[in-house]
């Protein structure tokens, strides 16, 4: 029992800090919420999406901005916007805010701002990844070890 | 011998006097026989000669002169009686015509001797007009001068080459020997050799401006013969023995002001120059009449010319100016947005970076206070708790302000309940009063709305500031609030004469005082109080710290609401009333266009799930829709996705009772299935209501929104408990709300 009460104690401390730290806000709070008997894994389903999705919208604009001839602004713009979309979607605060800041770059068509904002939003991403990863894992240690997943409000 | 009838002249005594005789009879007739010829000849050449009959009669006299002396030569020598006979005939017929003619004559002499006057008479007629002749057309191209004159002075603004060819062409047309220009200096009491026209380069002569001769000419507008020794003169080499005469006339310096509508300034032109035109010497010329009137003209067009240009110069240098200062004006404006923006910028991070860390501090600080501490330990973490509340406290004031000077800050509207914030802020007050054993008390007048439109949080900001400084400058006593509804006769105070709220239908003016017991302020240092930073200098206030921006906060809240805030004291020690009064809305009579606001208590009515409810997700986003998917479920809903326009087009049918679309992606598109969807489904009573999920609610959203058609908005990221509302809300009114 103590192993429990240590993990769900270090998972409780983890979140805060992730919570703290404003790499997750309310939403994921939410999102939590949602998870039930009814869907056990919705907010690891949900995460996995948003990891697939911003790897693949990273990419593209990526490759939007290394064009030496002309930046299209536009689709860039597009892949930002569904970025913050998604990244508010799940709660991923710093990610969001990278991507407001992204957003008036490309509205003024700076590309040296687009690159940094876009390293920052790699950066940024990477670092959500494996928080949250970390985080899953502690659910899944406590869940192994018999214990249930402690409501952080 | 008989006497014969035969006149016997004596011939031989008297032979030489004879021959004389007949000799001087004989050339006698020639002439008298050649007159008429020559008459006859010369008459017939004439076309003109009136008196043909006179002639006629002269020559028939001639002719029977000359008649006479040639039978006379017979007459000499024997001759017979007819001889003689010839000659009585002639001698009687000549002294007929001759008598005939000399009475003729008396008759027509006088008539030729006035023909003869006549003619004189229309000579000197002829001489006169000539002489005018030459007048006319000397005039004439003086005229012509003058035209010229104006002409090239008035086609340049530049003042000296105006100055240069007036005095170029002045000397060409009057065939002058010098012409110069006397300009007044700038103190006005002396003129100074301007211009001149043979030396190149005059060095600058004075004269005094107060001479009699010049005070002559100034006087008179017209061109004035001075004398060549006066001063103004005197600027020829000396060395000639006949200096010629000199004229002067003025030349109006004209003013700007000057120039009225209706008169010529004459008398009101303070400022002359002075033009000096001198002919040459040794010549005896003579300035003529018509010479002066030339000056006179060349002289007004020249002050006409000269206004001219100094106006253009005047209007040159302003505009110069006024470029220079707009360029001004420019910079300080950009740097003015450079630095605003500079600071917004600083401000936007500032407000994240400052906030992060002090929550974490404050966050840790109170977690620390949780676990076990010595006295000691838990002395010093209550006292970083209590500074770091300060600074957050400070933090949150010096960036709200700064928000609030830009004027960026805008009003969170909101139905509210009035006594609940009243409440609030008594809650949050009585135990620091309890403490300092100062009584508080409520009082609302019965009039007084329970619930109201406005910032419920700045409002509340406002009053626990007001409130709270009551009770930090109290030592002891009572405070007491008070609330009610302003009356007209309230609505003038005298304090504020320029604060004249005005009752409408849809708003009414809270009036809170709060009067305390407490060390009171002095009358000069009321006007500071709501200046920021500033405080009085009593050392009762110094240390009960705070940065003394809170009333500037409140009275920058309070006019953002469109109200008046001021402190009344009776001086120090005699405690002090802080009144303020705002306008806030009536909830119940709104306007039919705006949306009508949800209340911000979020109500739990209605089932807490929607089992089966059939719901249509359309979301180009993979991950929000999954998310909007998971709410949707676990609140029971049979939820259908749809990632496209057109396959939300396809799929909507009347069974889904609800279709959340997703409007955040830039582009009228999602509008657009709205539309759709209300022209596939006539009767309202089967279409599915339409709600908006979209990330920001400007007005523009709103406004397209509800143009569309749609029922409502939400704004994401949803919460379980708004959307849980926002279903129950809308299947039990089916009316236009919007969530935030």
């Amino acid at each position: 029992m103590d192993v429990v009460n240590q993990l769900q104690r270090q998972f409780i401390d983890y979140s805060a800090s992730l919570h703290r730290e404003g790499f997750l806000d309310d939403q994921f709070t939410q999102l939590q919420k949602l998870q039930d008997d009814n869907s056990p894994d919705f907010v690891v389903e949900v995460a996995s999406l948003f990891f697939e999705d911003c790897e693949k919208l990273i990419n593209n604009m990526a490759r939007a901005l290394e064009q030496q001839q002309g930046v299209d602004f536009k689709q860039v713009d597009a892949s930002v916007h569904q970025l913050k979309g998604s990244s508010s979607s799940i709660g991923a605060m710093r990610v969001k805010d990278v991507c407001i800041a992204f957003r008036s770059f490309c509205e003024a068509q700076n590309r040296e701002g687009c690159l940094r904002c876009l390293q920052q939003v790699t950066h940024e991403y990477s670092l959500l990844k494996n928080k949250l990863q970390t985080l899953f894992r502690l659910q899944q240690q406590i869940l192994a070890a018999g214990g249930s997943i402690p409501v952080v409000e | 011998m008989d006497s014969c009838n035969c006149i016997e002249p004596q011939w031989p005594p008297d032979d030489l006097l004879m021959k004389y005789q007949y000799i001087s009879d004989f050339f006698i007739a020639l002439a008298y026989f050649s007159i008429p010829l020559e008459l006859i000849y010369f008459v017939k050449k004439s076309a003109v000669f009136p008196y043909r009959w006179v002639l006629v009669q002269f020559g028939a006299f001639i002719v029977l002169c000359g008649a006479t002396h040639l039978i006379n030569l017979w007459t000499f020598t024997m001759h017979t009686r007819t001889v003689a006979m010839v000659m009585t005939t002639a001698k009687v017929f000549t002294a007929v015509v001759s008598c005939a003619t000399a009475l003729m004559l008396v008759h027509i002499i006088p008539d030729l001797l006035s023909v003869k006057t006549r003619e004189l008479f229309l000579k000197n007629k002829a001489a006169e007009l000539d002489r005018e002749m030459g007048l006319i057309r000397t005039q004439e191209e003086t005229g012509r001068h003058v035209r010229m004159l104006t002409h090239e002075i008035r086609s340049t603004l530049d003042r000296h080459t105006i100055l240069k060819t007036t005095l170029v062409e002045l000397g060409r047309t009057l065939a002058l020997e010098e012409c110069a220009l006397w300009m007044p200096t700038r103190t006005g009491l002396e003129l100074q050799l301007s211009y001149t026209l043979r030396q190149q380069n005059p060095v600058g002569y004075t004269v005094p401006i107060h001479l009699p001769v010049i005070n002559q000419v100034f006087s008179s507008s017209h061109a004035v013969k001075i004398s060549p020794k006066c001063p103004v003169a005197r600027i020829r080499p000396a060395g000639k023995y006949m200096p010629g005469e000199v004229v002067a006339v003025r030349v109006p310096l004209l003013h700007l002001s000057n120039f009225q509508i209706n008169d010529w300034p004459e008398l009101s032109t303070k400022r002359y120059a002075l033009m000096v035109l001198m002919l040459p010497s040794d010549s005896a010329r003579q300035w003529h009449a018509h010479e002066l009137e030339l000056v006179e003209v060349v002289a007004d067009q020249v002050a006409v010319a000269l206004s001219h240009a100094a106006i253009l110069e005047e209007s040159m240098r302003a505009r110069d100016l006024l470029m220079e200062q707009n360029v001004a004006l420019d910079l300080a404006r950009r740097e003015a947005e450079t630095a605003i923006r500079a600071r917004n910028d600083f401000l936007a991070v500032m407000n994240h970076e400052m906030r992060t860390p002090m929550h974490a501090i404050i966050a840790l600080s109170s977690l620390l206070q949780e676990t076990e501490l010595t006295p000691e330990q838990r002395l010093m973490v209550e006292t970083i708790l209590k500074s770091s509340n300060l600074l957050s406290t400070l933090i949150n004031d010096v960036l709200d302000l700064s928000r609030l000077e830009d004027g960026s800050l805008q009003l969170d509207l909101g139905t509210f309940n009035l006594f609940a914030v009243f409440r609030e802020v008594l809650n949050l007050i009585k135990p620091i009063a309890s403490v300092k054993k100062l009584h508080v008390s409520l009082n609302l007048a019965p009039d007084l709305p329970e619930y109201a439109i406005g910032d419920e949080k700045r409002l509340m900001q406002t009053i626990l500031n007001v409130v709270g400084n009551a009770v930090k400058f109290s030592k002891e006593g009572s405070i007491s609030i008070t609330a009610f509804v302003t009356k007209s006769e309230l609505l003038r105070d005298s304090q504020t004469p320029e604060f004249f709220p005005v009752p409408s239908d849809n708003h009414f003016y809270l009036r809170v005082q709060v009067k305390d017991s407490g060390v009171g302020i002095s009358p000069q240092d009321i006007p500071k109080l709501f200046t920021k930073f500033a405080q009085t200098q009593s050392t009762a206030t110094r240390n009960s710290g705070g940065s003394g921006l809170g009333l500037a906060i409140c009275k920058r809240f309070v006019n953002l609401m469109e109200g008046h805030i001021w402190i009344e004291s009776e001086g120090l020690g005699k405690g002090c009333t802080a009144i303020f009064m705002v306008k806030l809305g009536i909830p119940e009579r709104l306007n039919e266009p705006k949306l009508p606001f949800m209340p911000k208590v979020p109500t739990n009515h209605g089932p807490t799930a929607f089992p089966g409810l059939k719901v249509l997700v359309m979301d180009e986003n993979g991950v929000s829709r999954m998310v909007t998917k998971g709410l949707l479920v676990h609140l029971g809903c049979d939820v259908t996705m749809v990632s496209s326009r057109e396959e939300c087009l396809r799929v909507v049918s009347h069974e889904h009772k609800v279709v959340f679309m997703d409007v955040c992606v830039p582009g009228m598109d999602g509008y657009e299935v709205a539309i759709r969807i209300n022209e596939k489904f006539t009767k309202r009573h089967e279409r599915p209501i339409i709600v908006a999920l979209t990330g920001n609610t400007d007005k523009v959203t709103k406004e397209n929104c509800m143009r569309v058609g749609m029922d409502g908005i939400i704004l994401k990221p949803v919460s379980l408990d708004k959307m849980r509302s926002v279903l129950s809300d809308l299947l039990e009114h089916r009316v236009l709300f919007e969530a935030i």
